[in-house]
């Protein structure tokens, strides 16, 4: 028998087992048992954060550049709550991620007891497991089954909850040596007859298109991709959650599709004779209108939840796996073709995307009136940082432009809230980002609608020496709602001016946080600007970027309405020549 | 929208009950009903669901159910190829005059008198939806003060069973 130690050690023993190296959290009554402990961890660092959202984004912004699981911490009650938000993210967005919350005494359990929430039953359906541990000796076991179940498969948040008594109860610390999961099997190794069938179909279409999605990422199979690519020549367009698993400059690379996707990459999908769906899933921002998505494509669809399969769209041949062993297979079953003297020709369908590339590639407007065009500042941005740093957005429009205008050339370099739409993810999942990655620059690209949900994190970043930098993108408004009221509610602005320009001082906040605060105002003091905060690394930055509001983001396809009617800008629809 | 009957083996374990339900309601399934119960094996439950879908809607309600960590497997029993039962509890209005046309009724459906009050006998039937409804027709005219039905049972024809080795391995009490 080993040692008699409280649950409270066994649990700090378990993450260090783990192979937990830092935690972002804020203890509380119900966990005050288990920051004990944590003081005299050797191997853990625990970053007291100001807001327990602000402690899920930055797990969310840690996992996604180390591609280890990222662990938060809260108490009972409000503090679980708090977490509901990055659970929610995590959870659309397939993110692995390991939440501790403190729980009330179990006997006072369904009590309503001071902080007691049900947080496992709140979470439910927001988590990919969760674990209510009301005995100390089950913590290492819960501990270890939460870290494979949020890591292996289709990564999630898995959240472990327990109780005060099982905190402060005596146990022995004992690993288990196997998990206990008999009703989880992830399928990893893909269906052979179901790569030779793609591969078939592959070499047989005349109009394929690589549909690569966030899959990809969580597969770290970039490398993969490119030999598929390169090896076959397709098309390729990456989602928003997939931006950077294929370089941005490759010449296949037809750039983003969806909502506000290239005219080529969404004219790509929806003219396809064949869809090479690989960890995406025909989320309606990226279908449009799902009756009308990409009428005439024969679909496989490579995914390692088969539950994906076939949700929104129909597949021709499912595969289910883990794209690091699918996207191999499907190079050695295509080159087996080659060498049957089979060969796919797609130089008619590259005349067609390439000429639509050409003829509308991304673009934008300058204002007239010699204001700060918001897309100029993150195109500058993206060019000056450069590929090497860390991207992370918050949602909106300036989102959207993050995602269009910088240049992504590898994995792990955007992150953003893709699902969900969480407004606020920016500066916390930065600081997390940078706590993974403390050699590379990251830069939040925020709004100041978002930024002003959690900027509280500035002071979490300032006292832990975590110098990450704050594009904010400042148009005094709630952009893209303010895009859709132009569009769609006859510029009618209702509730979308926050002001900002006067309140806050933006400047004088990022001073207030132990912060350097710079502005610019003028396009010619944007290389300036910018250069100047790549010099600041003593503390974090915030650049108040004061741009002008009336900026849209284009291409656009409406809400609900077919990508056949996308928009390069107002009233201007694309030409296909398809006919001719 | 057609009726299939899925039979779900599940771990034992608290909140097993909440997630399948929770699944159903925010997937925008509908139970028909629902009965949950143990099995020949130690800390396993079978849920009996019946659920009224379409053919590729139930392809995700299965796909869904797998996805619960705690789900162990997922096998849909057809009418013709598996026994179901459902028990109906009912208790009906009946004074001197009608008793006996009522013991006549629950005879001709072989169900059975479980309790007899002066102006009230229960009921305890057992069979197919069907049979249950028709029974329950035909006492309506006298007045049927409480009704009571568990969900549906469902088990497999002929020798196999569902609980398969993959899941009797479970059994570890040995």
């Amino acid at each position: 028998m080993g040692e008699q130690i409280t649950g409270a050690q066994s649990l700090v023993y378990a993450l260090e087992t783990a192979g937990v190296t830092d935690v972002f959290g804020i203890p509380g009554g119900a966990i005050l048992p288990l920051y004990d402990p944590l003081m005299d961890s050797s191997s853990i660092r625990h970053i007291l954060v100001r807001h327990e959202q602000g402690a899920g984004h930055a797990a969310e912004g840690y996992a996604y550049v180390t591609g280890k699981v990222g662990v938060c911490m809260a108490t009972s009650g409000p503090g679980a709550t708090n977490l509901v938000t990055p659970l929610a993210d995590a959870n659309m967005d397939s993110v692995p991620m390991v939440a501790i919350t403190g729980q009330v005494p179990s006997p006072s359990i369904g009590t309503d007891a001071f902080q007691e929430a049900d947080i496992r039953g709140i979470t439910m359906p927001i988590t990919k497991h969760s674990f209510l541990v009301t005995n100390p000796d089950d913590i290492p076991r819960a501990i270890a089954e939460a870290f494979h179940l949020a890591s292996t498969g289709r990564p999630g948040p898995v959240l472990v909850d327990v109780s005060k008594d099982a905190l402060q109860g005596s146990t022995t610390f004992e690993w288990p040596s196997s998990l206990d999961l008999p009703g989880y099997h992830p399928v990893t190794r893909p269906h052979a007859k179901q790569i030779r069938e793609a591969a078939r179909m592959i070499i047989d279409a005349k109009s394929p298109v690589l549909y690569v999605g966030g899959g990809v990422m969580r597969a770290r199979a970039s490398m993969a991709l490119m030999r598929l690519a390169e090896l076959t020549g397709i098309p390729v367009v990456t989602t928003l959650m997939a931006r950077g698993a294929f370089p941005d400059s490759h010449p296949l690379h037809l750039g983003m599709p969806g909502m506000h996707g290239t005219v080529a990459a969404v004219g790509a999908l929806q003219k396809s004779d064949l869809l090479i769906t690989l960890g995406a899933r025909f989320d309606d921002r990226v279908t449009g209108k799902l009756s009308t998505f990409a009428p005439d494509a024969a679909i496989i669809h490579a995914d390692i939840d088969p539950a994906e399969i076939g949700k929104n769209r129909d597949a021709d041949v499912p595969i289910v796996g883990d794209l690091a062993e699918i996207i191999p297979d499907l190079v050695t079953a295509i080159e087996a073709e080659y060498a049957a003297g089979r060969r796919g020709d797609y130089e008619a369908w590259w005349s067609l995307v390439g000429r639509w590339r050409d003829t509308y590639p991304l673009g934008y407007d300058l204002p007239d009136d010699g204001s700060l065009s918001p897309q100029y500042v993150i195109e500058r941005l993206g060019v000056i940082s450069g590929p090497e740093s860390i991207y992370a957005a918050g949602v909106g429009q300036h989102q959207m432009w993050a995602a269009q205008f910088v240049k992504y050339e590898r994995p792990d370099s955007w992150i953003n809230s893709g699902g969900l739409g969480t407004m606020g993810f920016a500066v916390p999942a930065a600081m997390g980002a940078k706590v993974g990655a403390p050699d590379r620059t990251v830069w939040a690209v925020d709004g100041d609608g978002c930024f002003q949900m959690t900027n509280q994190e500035l002071a979490t970043c300032a006292i832990n020496d975590i110098p990450i930098k704050v594009a904010l993108i400042n148009n005094s408004s709630l952009g893209m709602v303010r895009q859709w009221q132009t569009l769609f509610y006859n510029e009618r602005y209702s509730n979308t001016d926050l002001h900002s320009h006067r309140i806050p001082d933006f400047v004088k906040l990022a001073d207030a946080y132990g912060c350097h605060g710079l502005r610019c105002e003028s396009p010619e003091e944007v290389d300036a600007t910018i250069e100047k905060a790549m010099g600041m690394n003593d503390a974090p930055v915030v650049i108040d970027f004061v741009v002008h509001r009336d900026a849209m983001v284009w291409p656009m396809v409406a809400a609900g309405t077919s990508n056949d009617d996308i928009m390069v800008a107002r009233s201007m629809a694309p030409q296909w020549g398809s006919d001719d | 929208m057609s009726r299939h009957t899925l039979s779900v083996l599940v771990q034992d374990q608290p909140g097993v009950l909440a997630r399948v339900a929770g699944l159903f309601s925010r997937r925008g399934f509908n139970i028909e009903s629902l009965a949950v119960g143990p099995t020949e094996i130690p800390d396993v439950s079978r849920m009996t669901i019946v659920v009224n879908v379409e053919g590729l809607a139930l392809e995700q309600v299965t796909k869904q159910l797998n996805k619960l960590i705690n789900v162990l497997k997922i096998v849909e029993l057809d009418e013709a190829s598996s026994v179901q039962r459902e028990i109906m509890l009912v208790k009906v209005k009946a004074d001197a005059e009608t008793r006996s046309h009522i013991l006549e009724t629950v005879q001709l459906f072989r169900a059975k008198v479980v309790d007899v009050a002066s102006d009230a006998v229960t009921i305890e039937a057992t069979g197919k939806h069907e049979k249950l409804e028709a029974l329950l027709r035909v006492l309506e005219p006298y007045g049927i003060k409480e009704l009571v039905k568990s969900g549906l049972v469902a088990v497999g024809r002929g020798p196999r069973s569902i609980t398969d080795r993959s899941v009797r391995s479970l059994d570890r009490t040995g």
